[in-house]
């Protein structure tokens, strides 16, 4: 659809999470908790952290939780029983305050767990969620969402889009369906947008720091440059810290819990950090030092996304480098593999 | 500063060491681990306050030890890891060069465990009067409160192990977390899987832990994890009268019976 532009006044902000508590969607948003901002449920407006860059994770825990329980089973001298989970108990919410970064991330998630035949756990779960995403007037230096074809008003992956432009104003932007319809919810807080608002000079400015194209290009062809991936990881640590908090690492692993009687599959995320992700039954790792498996990570994002899936697995957001306890920085290096060669 | 360059380099020019971990400038406002392998990139080591990562946990790092010999600046925190990780039979005396910045900007250079030892002695190897008094509090609480502390603590955790990463004593080539036969430890990382999870490794740690601190500053969800540990150094200490990282040939406490032990612990 086309997007339709409105104007909300801030002041009514606080009326949107009650509109939407009253028709009953769960709203889930960024709340400081100390040092650290996650993404849960909010009662209104005053528990939503909506001035701090990003949250600590990303929103993709909202669709794709770390644990989440897909097959229940009963063991009996018969044999297994199964009992299948159905995937289809989320109700529909509404994810608000987010960042572009967040939103678009979900592209590479269903992307990922939308091939065939379709991962319904997570499907169903991200087509219930509407999601707001409010663009960044500000971004700091870990931030290189233009580097990788995004931008802190992108609106890929967003229903509704919010840019704060000027005291009491908000730009919204109407961009699908789904938004449509969220939109109708407060469509008499609206009014019309007049014509030529830029909201590019209410957005932050994000310095383009490498060429996306060339980073996928050299990627690929510096499989075998060890030296390189080892330069880049001697102080990596092999923690999952990165792919924990990143909106696009969809790594999982089942884990099956039982006594003798019942037991419930569940699966939880995984890192191709962790040295026990490639382990073989028989002792044998293919991926046997952390080089490889940072080699891996950027190989992932930079070469096998792009190819088999026809999309960048990031977004730019730079949460791994904030999380990385040693100082591991993606913009750093992939503005370094821009230059190989 | 310029002690350390012109120290450092030296090493390197004379093959002394093959690889020397400093501390070099990170990304915004940070310091990181760097790992200098020539002469010429000796400019890049940096010695300011904020150069506070142990950096005893990268010389068992695989791919670090096959750099060839290394030498490694080393914080108190890290000079006790050397000892412990010595008396844990990780490194050999003599195996690592370790330097040590004097707050007046001399450098000490250990020539053997030995003289680590007898440098600690003098040394203040306490933890903050912060986390004293943080653990003070946390001791006044009742056995329910102080679980409803933890398990509200470890809610949060997202089991990125970060913190078992990050701490030099937890180099244990297949961790108990990762051992699936019998399955000790559940791998989720909900309630029951992270509880069990910060309290195996905290037991595990027990008379172990020199308090760096790495487990709680590598931790992305903020989890006093420092915490947990440093509650057992004193009862360790009373109890059996040992301080781990202070002695290249210490016994373990917890894995070594003597006949005078007390039982108190034993309910």
């Amino acid at each position: 659809m086309e997007k339709e532009l409105k104007i909300l006044k801030y002041s009514d902000l606080s009326k949107l999470i009650e509109r939407f508590h009253a028709k009953g969607f769960p709203v889930l948003a960024p709340v400081r908790k100390g040092k650290v901002v996650e993404i849960e449920l909010v009662e209104s407006l005053g528990d939503i952290a909506l001035d701090v860059l990003l949250s600590t994770q990303s929103a993709k825990k909202t669709a794709f939780p770390k644990v989440e329980k897909v097959l229940k089973y009963t063991l009996a001298k018969s044999g297994v029983t199964q009992h299948p989970v159905d995937p289809d108990t989320a109700r529909e919410t509404i994810l608000f305050g987010v960042r572009p970064c967040d939103a678009s991330g979900f592209k590479s998630l269903d992307a990922i767990f939308g091939e065939a035949p379709g991962d319904q756990f997570y499907l169903k779960k991200k087509e219930k969620t509407a999601i707001i995403s409010f663009s960044c007037p500000e971004a700091d230096e870990y931030c290189f969402c233009t580097s990788v074809g995004g931008g802190p008003g992108n609106t890929a992956g967003s229903d509704l889009q919010f840019t704060g432009i000027g005291k009491d104003e908000i730009l919204v932007e109407i961009l699908t369906e789904k938004g449509k319809q969220i939109a109708a919810i407060f469509a008499d807080l609206l009014s019309d947008s007049p014509a030529g608002v830029d909201k590019t000079k209410f957005l932050a400015d994000v310095k383009v720091v490498f060429d996306s194209d060339k980073v996928v290009e050299n990627t690929s062809a510096s499989f075998n440059n060890a030296a390189l991936w080892l330069e880049q990881s001697l102080r990596c640590i092999g923690c999952g810290a990165c792919a924990f908090v990143c909106p696009t690492c969809a790594c999982f692993d089942f884990q099956d819990e039982q006594n003798t009687k019942q037991g419930v599959r569940l699966r939880l995320w995984d890192s191709c950090g962790f040295s026990l992700f490639t382990l073989h039954t028989s002792g044998h790792n293919p991926r046997e030092v952390q080089s490889q498996r940072w080699r891996q990570r950027i190989m992932h994002k930079f070469s096998y996304m792009p190819q088999q899936l026809h999309v960048v697995g990031c977004e730019g957001c730079g949460r791994c480098s904030r999380a990385c306890p040693v100082d591991m920085n993606i913009k750093e290096h992939l503005t370094a593999i821009a230059q190989v060669g | 500063m310029s002690e350390l360059i012109k120290k450092v380099t030296q090493l390197l020019n004379d093959k002394t060491v093959d690889v020397f971990i400093g501390y070099g400038k990170g990304s915004a406002d940070r310091i990181r681990a760097i790992f200098v392998r020539s002469a010429d990139q000796t400019e890049k080591l940096v010695l300011n306050s904020a150069c506070t990562q142990n950096l005893a946990g990268y010389i068992l790092k695989h791919e670090v030890k096959h750099l060839g010999k290394i030498g490694v600046l080393a914080n108190v925190a890290a000079l006790r890891s050397m000892l412990q990780l010595a008396s844990e039979f990780q490194v050999k005396d003599g195996e690592v060069l370790v330097l040590f910045a004097n707050p007046d900007g001399t450098l000490t250079e250990f020539i053997d465990f030995n003289s680590i030892e007898v440098f600690l002695t003098t040394t203040d190897t306490g933890i903050t009067s912060d986390e004293q008094e943080r653990i003070a509090q946390l001791e006044a609480l009742t056995v329910s409160e102080r679980w409803n502390f933890w398990n509200k603590e470890f809610e949060k955790c997202i089991k990125c192990y970060a913190c078992r990463a990050a701490c030099p004593m937890c180099y244990c080539h297949r961790c108990t977390t990762d051992v699936n036969q019998p399955q000790w430890i559940p791998v989720a990382s909900h309630e029951r899987g992270n509880l069990d999870y910060h309290l195996m490794r905290a037991m595990h740690l027990a008379g172990r832990c020199v308090n760096c601190g790495e487990c709680a500053s590598a931790c992305p969800m903020d989890i006093p994890l420092n915490l947990l540990t440093y509650q057992l150094i004193s009862p360790i200490k009373t109890d059996f009268g040992a301080t781990a990282g202070m002695k290249a040939d210490a016994v373990y406490a917890l894995s070594t019976y003597k006949p005078d032990d007390k039982e108190n612990f034993i309910i």
